[in-house]
């Protein structure tokens, strides 16, 4: 008999559809992988079965849990259900967890609201847990504070408050998608181990294919609330009956074709640059301590190359944009552009500044909401000394929304009335506006679905054609930077460990960093391999 | 949390001198001279010297300044200019119905409160929250001497339950003094009540929107045990400013409510010292003011870290 057994749940929200019809099975130590796009359903269906759902929601079909139909039982019922029969995981880690209470508290509260221990056993099984989810007492004493710990050791918190009971089920909801990559690799390794040492069953709800594919038992895709196709993870991927299935796929290994613009002539030249931030004083008259941001970097990038950056969170590389844009100063080395330096004294050089642009990761709050397209993109004119003004300047709009696939009329709307994809076109839109010689892709493509994801490199590949463009690509996803630029940088506490061509370094990796990375990295299976292997057993 | 602690309590001491000289120097350069206002205007040169010289007004004034600060720092404010008794027993005399006044008043204030905050966070969009919501919008917009001409008119001359006004002085025991303190306690508070139950709400409802919160939910907890075990503590960090902000309201600004009560208290006394030009009295009761508000913000500083660890580890 399944664990979970969902059949023909719909849900809406205010009268408004969410779900239609969703029928899903899970088996004890089952990992079930429900993937799909944003606005596809698929956290819904997992709140759906916590009956955690917003405000307003109504819930038809049926959800049996371990033989018990839930959609139907009072808050109480459900209440002693949850964190005890059926455990969840958050996708954020570091907001999941109460700041102002120890992880001990926190991990065994779910043990003590279900009245299953004494407060000693449920102080002795915390403990036993925190070390299970690998968080050593010597170092992670049960007194110890949310702030005081990284994000993937919250997950583990969290994981361990979760399975404190031993639930039958867990449910994870893009439990890795806040995490570097090697800390993905190290949560979902424990996700397995727990599912196979306590033969739970597991609702994995990802973006992520390749996270799906090498992790689950059995796969659903969902699209606008439906369930389009289900299976075994390799019969799934061998077949792909769905075109949507192929087509997520194909998207998630989006592969773009840039063509060869690089010279011989160096764009920027960044020498021996070193940015230390100040630390708070540990006394009162003691001397302030200094962290090392970014630790004697160097490296140059000619016009026309394409040139990645990649590293974990906090290994320097948004400190070293925000110095090659001038935003800060650095305190020791050189930043050059065309041969100037884009810091003339302790202030930005207006000059060369004017040659940059940059496009971040979020597209939804990079835009001042009250603005229209026109204005927003046209922003960067306040860097030119005699920006372009009546039809010249509606010429330069219409040129650039062109050129990014949108409409010249796109000019007088608001910035709500785009997609997310949209949006970052529009953003770069702004950053071709003043024709600038470099651009900054900070995380540019990173919060965007993978179907929008192709289309933007498709776009960035087209305009590298068209525009004849140099960019410094900034980003913690190997496989973009990989299909995206020439040349890559591996970036790891302040220092950049390995540089070469992109291909030479991802398929002979030297440095052991950028070696560890490239194996934690979750790759898409060929399907072509899956099939024939399959043809042999 | 020492650390923080101390930290804490030096910037009070650095806030303090600051205070103290910046009072020094507006009163100083704030026009009317003292002896020259206690003579009148047709005083004769050599009296109006001779009592400069009995003032201390004619020494330099840095030499003053230390003078005045020695001897605060040693109980001795000085002499009122115009009642030339002791300033020091004239503010302790007034401190002894405006102090019990303030807490009184903070008291209740934080009582209605925090019960009405919470009620109303808990039932957002309900009937209940929308009642809270409309009184404490009433309570926000009337001023507090209406209240306290409204509760004269029920309690003391309809009911009376209540006398309309004096304080008879904590010489005649402790219930009549809170006995006469009462109206104008609740007349303080409402207002104050209202601000507060509202910063409750809000604070609340955010907290209750955090990450966190439906955590506390998928490991099985109601929705009220959620709001106390987790939002509540969550929820106090902006609650405490604004009761830190509301006590040195309380203490110095009740000046109307203790004309409508006839209340000896420290507002009056400021009232009359500046009318009359009595430097001394009005240099000292800032003075003492700024000290009670610095004195609540250290605590209210030291509450923050009660609450919030992260606090504690950033000394």
């Amino acid at each position: 008999m399944s664990l979970l057994e969902i059949s023909g749940l719909s849900l809406s929200i205010h009268a408004q559809p969410v779900l239609h019809g969703i029928d899903l099975s899970i088996a004890p130590g089952e990992i079930v992988a429900v993937t799909g796009e944003s606005g596809s359903g698929k956290s819904m269906t997992a709140l759906a079965v916590m009956q955690l759902l917003p405000g307003g929601a109504r819930c038809d079909g049926a959800i049996r849990l371990d033989g018990t139909e839930i959609l139907n039982l009072p808050e109480s019922r459900l209440c002693a259900l949850r964190g005890a029969t059926v455990g969840m995981v958050f996708q954020e880690p570091m907001t999941a967890l109460n700041p102002v209470r120890t992880i001990g508290d926190q991990v065994m509260e779910t043990i003590l609201i279900h009245k299953a221990m004494s407060p000693e056993a449920a102080e002795a099984r915390a403990r036993e847990v925190l070390d299970r989810v690998g968080l050593p007492p010597e170092r992670f004493p049960l007194a110890r504070y949310p702030h005081e710990l990284s994000g993937g050791q919250r997950q583990r918190v969290v994981i361990a408050m979760a399975i404190a009971l031993r639930p039958k089920l867990l449910i994870a909801d893009e439990p890795t998608t806040a995490l570097d990559v090697t800390t993905q690799a190290q949560i979902l390794d424990l996700l397995k181990g727990l599912v196979q040492e306590f033969g739970m069953g597991l609702l994995m709800i990802t973006h992520d294919l390749a996270v799906v594919a090498g992790m689950a038992d059995r796969i659903a895709v969902m699209r606008h609330g439906e369930v389009v196709e289900t299976g075994p993870t390799r019969h799934l991927l061998a077949d792909m009956r769905h075109p949507y299935t192929r087509m997520l796929f194909q998207a998630s290994g989006h592969r773009v074709d840039l063509p060869p613009t690089r010279t011989e002539e160096p764009l920027l030249q960044v020498e021996n640059v070193s940015r230390d931030y100040r630390l708070p004083r540990r006394a009162l008259f003691a001397r302030p301590g200094y962290h090392r941001a970014v630790d004697g970097v160097s490296f140059a990038l000619d016009r026309g190359e394409r040139l990645g950056l990649v590293g974990e969170s906090g290994c320097g590389k948004s400190t070293l944009t925000r110095a090659i844009l001038g935003l800060e100063e650095v305190q020791s080395g050189q930043i050059r552009l065309d041969g100037e330096p884009v810091f003339s004294g302790h202030r930005p050089n207006m000059r060369i500044r004017r040659k940059m642009q940059v496009v971040f990761q979020d597209p939804y709050g990079s835009f001042n909401p009250r603005h229209r397209v026109e204005r927003l993109i046209t922003e960067p004119f306040h860097l030119l000394e005699d920006p372009p003004e009546g039809p010249e300047r509606a010429e330069a709009i219409a040129e650039a929304l062109e050129a990014v696939g949108l409409r010249a009329k796109d000019a007088a709307k608001y910035i709500h009335e785009f997609s997310g994809g949209q949006r970052q076109r529009i953003a770069i839109a702004r950053a071709l506006i003043i024709k600038p010689e470099l651009i900054l892709f900070d995380e540019a493509v990173s919060a965007l679905d993978v179907s929008v994801r192709a289309q933007i490199l498709d776009l960035m590949a087209e305009l590298c054609r068209s525009h004849n463009l140099t960019y410094l690509f900034i980003s913690h996803d190997l496989s973009v930077v990989r299909t995206i630029t020439d040349r890559v940088l591996v970036m790891q506490a302040g220092r950049i460990v390995e540089q070469g061509e992109t291909e030479q370094v991802f398929s002979d990796p030297r440095h052991p960093y950028t070696k560890s990375l490239i194996e934690a990295a979750p790759v898409l299976p060929d399907p072509e391999e899956i099939r024939r292997s399959q043809g042999h057993v | 949390m020492l650390r923080y602690a101390l930290k804490r309590l030096l910037s009070l001491c650095l806030s303090l001198i600051v205070a103290s000289v910046v009072i020094f120097a507006v009163i100083e350069v704030a026009p009317g001279d003292p002896a020259a206002f206690m003579l009148g205007v047709n005083a004769q040169p050599d009296t109006l010297a001779a009592l400069r010289a009995e003032l201390g007004l004619d020494v330099p004034k840095l030499q003053r300044y230390l003078a005045w600060v020695g001897g605060m720092l040693s109980g001795d404010f000085g002499t009122s200019y115009t009642y030339r008794t002791p300033v020091a027993q004239m503010i302790a005399d007034r401190l002894w119905v405006s102090l019990p006044l303030a807490l009184y008043a903070l008291a209740l204030s934080t009582a209605i409160a925090f019960p009405a905050g919470i009620y109303a966070a808990a039932r957002r969009g309900q009937p209940g929250d929308m009642a809270v919501m409309g009184a404490t919008q009433l309570g926000v917009a009337v001023p507090n001497f209406w209240f306290a001409m409204m509760l004269v008119l029920i309690f003391a001359i309809n009911l009376r339950w209540f006398g309309a006004g004096g304080f008879p002085g904590w010489d005649k025991g402790l219930w009549p003094g809170i006995h006469a303190l009462t109206l104008p306690a609740i007349a303080l508070a409402l207002p104050q009540a209202a601000i507060l139950a509202r910063v409750m709400r809000s604070s609340l409802l955010d907290i209750l929107g955090e990450d966190f919160m439906r955590t506390a939910r998928a490991k099985g907890l109601t929705r009220r045990q959620a709001l106390w075990r987790h939002g509540l503590r969550n929820a106090l960090i902006p609650v405490l400013t604004i009761i830190g902000l509301q006590f040195s309201f309380l203490l110095a600004g009740s000046i109307i409510i203790e004309q409508v009560f006839f209340l000896p208290g420290l507002g009056r006394l400021i009232f009359q010292a500046i009318s009359s030009r009595d430097l001394i009295v009005v240099e000292s009761v800032v003075m003492l003011l700024v000290f009670a508000v610095i004195s609540v913000n250290f605590l209210v500083d030291l509450a923050y870290a009660a609450v919030d660890p992260r606090l504690r580890a950033r000394t």
